[in-house]
């Protein structure tokens, strides 16, 4: 940090930090406060933009007409997320288009999660409970994040994930009410699942290194461990209420610290998974590149168009 | 439901005031989801607006029921394969925007298909694949899910491959620009709920027409990669649209009996308003000549090209593996 004795903006910006005020895309900010912000809005479009694979991939196959339905509408939003975030990205001053650079050559960041493969039907339902709900306790606090354009984006997309969160634990309910193979398909998945869905809170607070600035800065406002443990809080009931069990047996009730105790994620297979080396890493990427590189004749037509018509009606100005 | 936010492109999302259907009504299972009830159930593109609370559902006079449940058939699978098609461009459009506007069509059209396929049922219940006694699985999904490739009825345009995005933007003008001119006509059929369906339709394909037609103009004046590329997709597309125009005997039979429409009867409007489209992007009329039949048969026979049957493989597998499974 600079000497905030002597430098007026800096001693603003610390005071509308320090009384949990926004700051809004015109204030002055510190550099370093700027760039964590484009690298964590950024890493959350991505998510949001790679997480359409996963479940997406499953359009095509959904069992019954009303699923597809939902199913369609729930990977539109997530579009719809990546817009609202690349667009408060976009009042840090980065473009949306040198954003997807960043993502498709690895520059940037996407969420771990969407690099686990989906394989039935049941994992569109676990995604919903489990993914949204880890992804539900990390973003509901980000509604109160320091930088305005942010907050403002994440309001409206909680509001929609819980939706979703709802949809998936219904058609897991759906299929537990089902025949037992459907019953045999939801735990298969949620054995998957629980394990990837715990690292969504990120390396135990020892060991996270960007997490005290952010704190600080009212960027972050809860530590890694602290999330965590109020998502498996929340998950014990909701997974006996659905009849399905965690894969961990370490998990259970310590009446003494009023909170469920939990094994540990395995942190080396979510390092590789980080690192680039989990199952659908490439295929992700790869996906996302193919895509816009595909599009990219469409974009420039679409530019091209809209310029001839400006000097279009330029000329008639002209003229007039 | 009213915390969900609607994505800024969709046209028109009035999620308002749902009656309660009829519980009396035999046919009240699959409104209900449409309707509200549990809002966990509900999606975008799939609430049916107040036209079909309380419609009455019984089979009009002078009409074979048979016929009525194959021509809503016909109208059902146009838009369920059109939908499963224009599904499959989710996360890869060229662009965010088009991501979802093209997923707000394939829901528009999912929509129409999921109504029409239950009208299908209910007015001739013979057409529903027989599964397995005590399944769960709804009339609807039934005909959807459970039907082989010959028994789909919709035409050959919808069943083909996306191509790129300048042939789905040229299928997607063709058939919208019909099927809004068939709606329109059919929101006056003497069967309240093809008349409902349709007014409902009526509003999604105008926005689906317009939108296929500004990318239309869009493309042909952009640049000289995206002009090439609709010219080859125009040229690829052109041969399927007289399918559209071509009557079929169960076609003839509904409309003189003034529950269905005779599509012949909208070839020339809808002329009318592709030449306009045409026109306004400098793009010269096709020529090419209509796809042959096989046998004097096509789409609406249930004839159809490679394409449907690997489309139906995908859609129908998860469904087919569980005959007695609830979604």
């Amino acid at each position: 940090m600079t000497d905030t004795a002597t430098d007026p903006l800096q001693a603003g910006f610390d005071t509308t930090i320090g009384h949990g005020d926004r700051i809004e895309p015109r204030d002055w900010m510190p550099d370093g406060y700027r760039r964590t912000l484009v690298r964590q809005i950024a890493q959350h479009a991505h998510s949001e933009i790679i997480g359409m694979q996963p479940e997406g991939a499953w359009i095509g196959r959904a069992p019954s007409l009303r699923r597809k339905a939902i199913l369609l509408a729930k990977v539109q939003d997530e579009a719809g997320h990546g817009l609202y975030l690349y667009s408060a990205c976009e009042t840090l001053g980065v473009s949306r288009g040198e954003l997807t650079e960043k993502l498709i050559s690895g520059a940037q960041k996407y969420s771990s999660i969407f690099n686990y493969p989906t394989l039935s039907y049941a994992d569109v339902g676990t995604i919903g409970w489990l993914v949204d709900g880890a992804a539900i306790c990390n973003q509901v606090p980000l509604c109160r994040t320091s930088f305005g354009p942010y907050g403002r984006a994440m309001i409206r997309i909680c509001k929609e994930e819980s939706f979703h969160q709802r949809q998936g634990y219904e058609l897991l309910m759906t299929m537990m009410r089902g025949t037992e193979a459907q019953r045999a398909m939801v735990q298969e998945s949620v054995n998957r699942f629980w394990w990837p869905a715990l690292m969504m809170f990120g390396p135990p607070d020892d060991e996270s290194p960007n997490s005290a600035q952010s704190m600080a800065w009212g960027i972050k406002r809860n530590s890694n461990d602290d999330l965590r443990q109020r998502f498996v809080d929340m998950s014990v009931p909701q997974a006996q209420a659905l009849g399905v069990t965690f894969p961990d047996p370490e998990l259970r009730w310590n009446a003494e610290r009023g909170h469920h105790d939990f094994g540990q994620p395995d942190w080396d297979e979510f390092m590789q998974v980080v690192k680039g080396n989990g199952p659908c890493n490439t295929q992700r990427i790869a996906h996302r590149r193919k895509a816009h590189e595909e599009g990219a004749w469409v974009r420039e037509a679409a530019t091209a168009y809209a310029a001839k018509q400006a000097a279009a009606a330029h000329g008639q100005e002209g003229a007039a | 439901m009213t915390d969900h936010v609607e994505p800024a492109s969709h046209p028109a999302a009035d999620s308002a005031s749902h009656p309660a259907p009829d519980p009396s009504d035999a046919h009240g299972s699959v409104y209900d989801g449409l309707l509200g009830g549990d809002p966990s159930h509900w999606a975008f593109g799939t609430d049916f607006e107040d036209p079909l609370a309380g419609v009455d559902t019984t089979v009009p006079d002078g009409v074979d029921a048979g016929d009525l449940g194959t021509y809503c058939q016909m109208l059902a699978d146009d838009a369920l394969v059109a939908s499963q098609r224009l599904s499959q461009w989710t996360s890869r459009a060229p662009d965010l925007e088009e991501d979802i506007a093209l997923a707000n069509i394939a829901l528009d059209l999912l929509g129409q298909a999921r109504l029409l396929l239950a009208r299908a049922a209910a007015a001739d219940p013979s057409l529903v694949p027989a599964l397995p006694s005590g399944s769960p699985v709804p009339p609807e999904d039934a005909l959807a899910f459970f039907r082989e490739a010959g028994q789909f009825r919709n035409v050959r345009l919808v069943e083909t491959d996306n191509g790129d995005f300048a042939v789905t933007v040229v299928k997607l003008l063709v058939f919208a620009t019909a099927r809004l001119a068939l709606l329109e006509r059919l929101s006056a059929s003497r069967d309240h709920v093809l008349a409902a369906v349709a007014a409902k339709g009526v509003k999604e394909l105008t926005y689906t027409r317009d939108y296929a037609g500004r990318w239309f103009l869009t493309l042909a004046q952009g640049t000289d990669e995206s002009r090439r590329r609709l010219d080859a997709a125009l040229a690829a597309v052109w041969p399927f649209q007289a399918e559209l125009f071509a009557t079929h005997e169960v076609e003839a039979r509904v409309a003189a009996a003034g529950v269905g429409v005779d599509p012949a009867t909208t070839a020339d409007d809808v002329a009318v308003v592709l030449a306009q489209v045409f026109a306004v992007s400098g793009v010269d009329q096709p020529t090419q000549g209509a796809l042959a039949a096989v046998q004097g048969r096509q789409g609406r026979d249930g004839l159809h090209t490679e394409a449907l049957s690997l489309l139906l493989a995908e859609m129908q597998v998860v469904a087919r593996a569980h005959p007695m499974g609830q979604w």
